[in-house]
């Protein structure tokens, strides 16, 4: 067996390959056949409404990755990781928003917020945000610098669990007020909406949309594929461990300090790229994205699906916004209410999540087959 | 003595000379000396838990430190392993290391090894994986992405396995442990570091005897390879492995010798007994 053939094995098993394999021939084949080339009459037709709401959830289900490595694998609870989303959805936006050149409202070169201020020039952060690598090297960039700096400092300090929480709750809190603000430039309450193209594709056509959709789902795939990896390293093994006792980590010459930023900048990084993802699927980015609710709703997808399981967080993210697109077309008023009562559930009855009590299961039932 | 205590210590890590950031260099104990307190003061809020201790551990010595409770010698470790900095007062690893500026991480792969009161190990690993992060080895992250055993660190792990007896165990979790087997988990986990001192806290508490025998012979077998610190308050314990014994008592040494000696003297008969 050859190096690569036993990193293969060592990710998934024959029948995990093949689910996962399924899961691509869905994401890049099925999805886009069913979405362009069965006409719209045919019951197999797949509507616009749900490539979006599906290639949407699939953008939270890379947040729920993210979260899952840092808390599920280090221990880490962080409530402020959808401001690493926003920004990465800022940092996109941007570049949609210079994209619209004159069809704006105004039909000005400047984005149509800025007009609306009076603004007679691009502020100096909107610099070069017409380049397309530009913003993706924003997308990345900037949210993984943020996280690195805080994480340094969080981190040196030895500042751990609840507190630590709290701060990344108070970051994202603190940046959402920054961001409503109309002077700091970015559109204040009303954020980037109405963007009309991307690489000089319109957005609103079907064919870019699923391709989007695609784009997503293949990152969504490798992010889960490269998650797997790192669990199952040595590094991963580091990580639970410091997530178990990180004081014999420290006795056995590992130092915690450089493991957690490294997997805290990750999932930094991830939930930038989800949020440049989300940005031109669902048409709008504002400063509700940070809102710390936002950020605690991400930590209970992971907990509803499984934390410390990969599968587990993608499963959750499913779950919880498949019945939340549901909930909030059926009973708008009950979701928020249904959202805490699924959250005491889980933690009451299903510690281990949705994946752990299905795996409980399964192998109850392997063991009453043999017996 | 010294050549010995070196050339063993560098021969159990085979294979990778040259790891981390400190412990490429051979330990200096050209003195005979491995560890070095001198005049150590440490107070929390005004209790001084350490007052002007002073204490030297020979190259191979097995010294065990008692004391009645309070007495410093949980800060002592402390201040070794670098998880408490002292206020005034020097210490020193070998000649050379100075252990007041280094971190946690740094001490242990300078050569120190310490092992807590309650048994600590990594209850979610298996008893291998256990053994294997705590194999000396390369421990910064980007080694760690890619890092594989080679065939002498899995040989390394299976004749740690048979020496703490878990062989039959290694793929078991290690939170399932019995309580004397983690203890003796967590002492293999910290010999397969290759220390040239541990430093061990209790580490016979909740053992049945028929452990604590083994333990026993254990520790008289490493004695000579490694400098071996143990805090006991099981003074039979002590009484079979001590050659040299050093009590404390309100943060500073109130007497050292052999366990007869110590057990004679007025003053260690008075803090013991309250007379």
């Amino acid at each position: 067996m050859g190096p690569m053939t036993s990193t293969f094995a060592r990710l998934y098993g024959t029948k995990g390959w093949f689910a996962l394999a399924i899961a691509a021939a869905l994401v890049l084949l099925v999805v886009p056949v069913l979405a362009l080339a069965v006409p719209e009459a045919s019951p197999f037709h797949l509507s616009q409404y749900w490539v979006t709401l599906i290639g949407k959830i699939m953008c939270y289900a890379i947040v729920a990755l993210a979260m899952d490595l840092i808390w599920g694998y280090c221990g880490i609870l962080s409530l402020g990781h959808s401001l690493f989303f926003a920004l990465g959805g800022y940092a996109m936006g941007m570049y949609l928003m210079r994209q619209i050149g004159r069809q704006g409202q105004y039909q000005a070169d400047l984005p149509d917020f800025m007009v609306f201020l009076d603004w007679k020039e691009l502020p100096w952060h909107w610099w070069n945000s017409d380049q397309f690598w530009w913003a993706a090297l924003l997308v990345v960039a900037v949210p993984g610098l943020l996280a690195y700096v805080f994480g340094y400092f969080a981190f040196r300090s030895r500042v751990k669990g609840v507190y630590f929480s709290i701060i990344t709750q108070a970051l994202t809190f603190a940046a959402m007020l920054l961001f409503f603000r109309n002077e700091t430039g970015f559109g204040g309450n009303n954020g980037f909406t109405d963007f009309k193209r991307i690489l000089g594709f319109t957005i609103a056509t079907p064919e870019t949309r699923v391709a989007l959709f695609a784009i997503t789902g293949a990152m969504l795939l490798a992010t889960l594929l490269a998650g797997r990896y790192l669990v199952t390293s040595r590094f991963g093994r580091v990580l639970a461990a410091i997530r178990d006792a990180e004081q014999r980590v420290m006795f056995c010459g590992y130092n915690p300090v450089h493991y957690k930023l490294a997997i805290w900048t990750l999932s930094a990084v991830l939930c930038g790229i989800a949020g440049a993802l989300y940005v031109p699927q669902v048409g709008i980015i504002n400063p509700s994205e940070m809102s710390p609710a936002n950020s605690i709703e991400i930590a209970i997808w992971v907990a509803v699906g499984g934390r410390g399981t990969l599968v587990g967080a993608v499963a959750g993210a499913g779950l919880v916004n498949g019945a939340k697109s549901f909930f909030t077309q059926a009973f708008p008023e009950y979701w928020l209410y249904f959202l805490g009562l699924l959250f005491i559930l889980v933690t009451l009855f299903l510690p281990q999540g949705v994946v752990g009590a299905v795996g409980k299961l399964s192998s109850r039932s392997r063991r009453a087959k043999r017996t | 003595m010294t050549e010995a205590v070196v050339r063993s210590t560098g021969g159990l890590g085979a294979g990778d000379a040259t790891v981390g950031r400190v412990a490429s260099g051979e330990l200096d104990t050209a003195h005979g000396v491995v560890l070095y307190l001198d005049d150590i003061s440490v107070s929390f809020d005004g209790f001084k838990a350490l007052n002007g201790l002073s204490l030297a551990i020979d190259a191979g010595e097995l010294r065990c430190v008692i004391g009645p409770n309070g007495a410093g010698k949980t800060t002592m470790m402390d201040v070794i392993t670098g998880k408490t900095r002292p206020d005034t007062g020097r210490a020193f690893f070998g000649q050379t290391i100075d252990l007041t500026r280094l971190s946690e991480p740094e001490i242990a792969q300078a050569g120190i090894g310490r092992k807590f009161q309650k048994p600590t190990i990594f209850e979610h690993h298996t008893v291998f994986e256990n053994l294997e992060l705590a194999l000396k080895s390369d421990k910064r992250v980007r080694r760690t992405l890619f890092a594989k055993l080679s065939a002498a660190e899995r040989d390394r792990i299976a004749d740690m396995l048979r020496q703490i007896r878990l062989d039959d165990a290694a793929d078991r979790v290690a939170g399932l442990l019995s309580h004397g087997q983690k203890q003796w988990l967590e002492i293999g986990m910290l010999l397969v570091q290759d220390p040239r001192l541990l430093l061990l806290d209790e580490p016979v508490a909740g053992m049945s005897d028929e452990e604590t025998a083994r333990t026993a012979e254990l520790f008289l077998s490493l004695a000579g390879r490694h400098s071996i610190v143990v805090v006991e308050h099981d003074m039979e314990f002590v009484g079979k492995i001590a050659r040299k014994v050093t009590v404390l008592h309100e943060g500073s040494v109130l007497a050292e010798g052999d366990m007869e000696t110590v057990q004679a003297n007025e003053r260690v008969i008075e803090v013991y007994l309250g007379r």
